[in-house]
């Protein structure tokens, strides 16, 4: 019986203790839900973290395939890289023709038409039925020029496609190449807030051309004042594509850098079109000039004649 | 410690008795026969002996061959929704056509002037060839399903109506020149162009995507419109 009260004694101690151990238990339960409420926040700060950074992955990767321009990272040694280029509709084509023929002030044509999907289809063709167009138009002015001579038998001269083809094709990718060079490297220099890529320009520059098909076929005309009207209507309607495109890229530069670069995108189209009218058009009427040269001669004997 | 000695040694009877379980299950005692013959049926050797042609003349050989470039030659003449010409396609009838208009397109040899203006055999040929080469790539491009030979051989063929075109102011040259002459080799040209530029569609539209069907038409129409544009300018 004392020992039971002993031992009932020694229970009590111990519930003392345990209850003195209680607070500490207890002070521990806190500090375990505070380890608890560390861990709880730490999973969705690191996962907002994650997904913060997927989104910024993302957007990196959406500005890194919309200035690339293209929509697959496929090996440049595979056909589908080159299908990329050519990844448009016919009603796409169809606006971007309409669109370099009617040129809206202020607005520009790469944002207003291309919009981050540039093709290569509308720059090749465009560029061949071209090439075609002025040779069989130069060749239909000759003829026509020489229609009433009797002594004269037509050839067609065959090398003017040839020579066609090297000029246009030269003109419409090596000058979009030298111009995206050269804004790339102003573009090291000053930001720009515009900024094209090799395919934007050449894209531009290929339906620019557009409206030099009908033009060439127009120039059948054998009359010189209805030609230089018609190049100077394609010069403004051309040219002002050009400006309206290429203003915005250089216009936050050096004021003299930037007019320098404006007048000679101008002056290299001015060349192309004025060349391409001389000698595809304007050669066979220099041809002509001897043979008026040789009329007054025959007035000159038919007078000594009589 | 009695227990521990026990506990192992029934272990070890355990684990001998399935080793002795399995000495007993494997066990083979039966002899399988493995004899037969392989043999072919005759009815199957007859036909691939009459589907060879190993044993056949070379005339025979050259005729199947040649009715089978006349039978596209029709179905250019005669262009329906059928893909005879796109299943068994063959480079026989283009290289034919192709070769034949780069002849009629020489100037005769007997004059000696050097022109130069007219078009010589290898600028014709290589204008055709790479000119429905990159109207192949072209549609494959744009995402046409059908192979480059397959395209090939049909813008080739389907250059038959300008051949006959051809054909047609060769002859109308030799009666003469003026102005009712060529308005004659004109409207000759010109139905040979439509003609072309509808057959090879009826083929080869067929394989784009719908909304780019314009798209792959263009390059055919232009195409025929060069070659065109070559024969009716021819002057011998």
């Amino acid at each position: 019986m004392a020992a039971v009260d002993d031992l009932q004694f020694e229970e009590f101690g111990d519930g003392a203790t345990l209850l003195a151990a209680n607070p500490d238990a207890t002070t521990i339960n806190i500090e375990d839900p505070s380890v608890s409420f560390k861990h709880q926040p730490r999973p969705p700060g690191s996962l907002g973290r994650e997904e913060d950074e997927e989104l910024l992955g993302t957007n990196d990767s959406d500005e890194t395939e919309l200035l690339a321009g293209q929509k697959k990272s496929s090996p440049f040694w595979t056909f589908e890289y080159y299908q990329t280029f050519f990844d448009v509709d016919t009603y796409q084509v169809f606006d971007r023709i309409k669109g370099s023929l009617l040129p809206v002030p202020g607005k520009n044509f790469v944002r207003l038409y291309i919009r981050s999907n540039p093709d290569l289809y509308g720059p090749f063709w465009i560029c061949a039925t071209l090439v075609f167009a002025i040779a069989i138009s130069g060749n239909l002015s000759n003829f026509l020029i020489h229609l009433g001579e009797k002594t004269y038998h037509y050839v067609p001269e065959f090398q003017k496609v040839s020579i066609a083809a090297t000029v246009i094709y030269a003109y419409a990718w090596l000058v979009p190449l030298a111009l995206w060079g050269f804004l790339l490297w102003r573009n090291s220099k000053v930001m720009n807030i515009v900024s094209y890529s090799f395919l934007e320009i050449v894209c531009v520059y290929g339906y620019s051309l557009f409206i030099y098909i009908p033009t060439a076929v127009l120039w059948i005309i054998p009359q010189r004042v209805i030609r230089w009207v018609l190049v100077t209507i394609a010069l403004g309607i051309s040219g002002s594509v050009l400006a309206m495109t290429f203003w915005p890229a250089v216009r936050e530069d050096n004021r003299r850098v930037a007019l320098a670069t404006i007048v000679t995108i101008m002056l290299l189209h001015v060349l192309l079109s004025v060349g391409c009218l001389a000698y595809f058009f304007d050669a066979p009427e220099m041809d002509h000039l001897p043979a008026a040269i040789t009329t007054p001669n025959q007035t000159v004997a038919a007078a000594k004649s009589s | 410690m009695a227990e521990a000695e026990d506990s192992p040694g029934e272990q070890e009877a355990t684990s001998s008795k399935p080793l002795f379980a399995g000495l007993s299950d494997v066990s083979i005692s039966q002899d399988i026969p493995i004899e037969g013959e392989i043999t072919i049926p005759s009815g199957t050797r007859a036909q691939e002996c009459d589907s060879s042609t190993l044993n056949e003349s070379i005339r025979r050989t050259i005729m199947r061959d040649l009715k089978a470039v006349g039978r596209k030659f029709m179905h250019v003449l005669y262009p329906r929704k059928s893909n005879t010409l796109l299943r068994d396609w063959d480079l026989w009838g283009p290289l034919i056509l192709c070769v034949s208009l780069a002849l009629m397109l020489q100037k005769s040899s007997v004059e000696g002037k050097r022109d130069g203006g007219s078009p010589e055999f290898a600028e014709v040929f290589v204008i055709i060839w790479f000119g429905a080469v990159t109207i192949t790539l072209n549609s494959k491009l744009l995402g046409g399903n059908i192979s480059f030979f397959q395209s090939l051989c049909v813008l080739g063929y389907c250059v038959l109506p300008l051949n006959i075109a051809m054909l047609i102011c060769r002859l109308l040259l030799l009666a003469g020149q003026g102005p009712i002459n060529f308005m004659i080799r004109l409207f000759v040209v010109l139905v040979m162009f439509a003609w072309s530029v509808i057959a090879s569609t009826a083929f080869l539209a067929d394989c784009q995507p719908p909304n780019r069907k314009a798209l792959a038409v263009y390059p055919v129409f232009l195409f025929y419109f060069v070659v065109s544009w070559m024969i009716l300018t021819f002057t011998p």
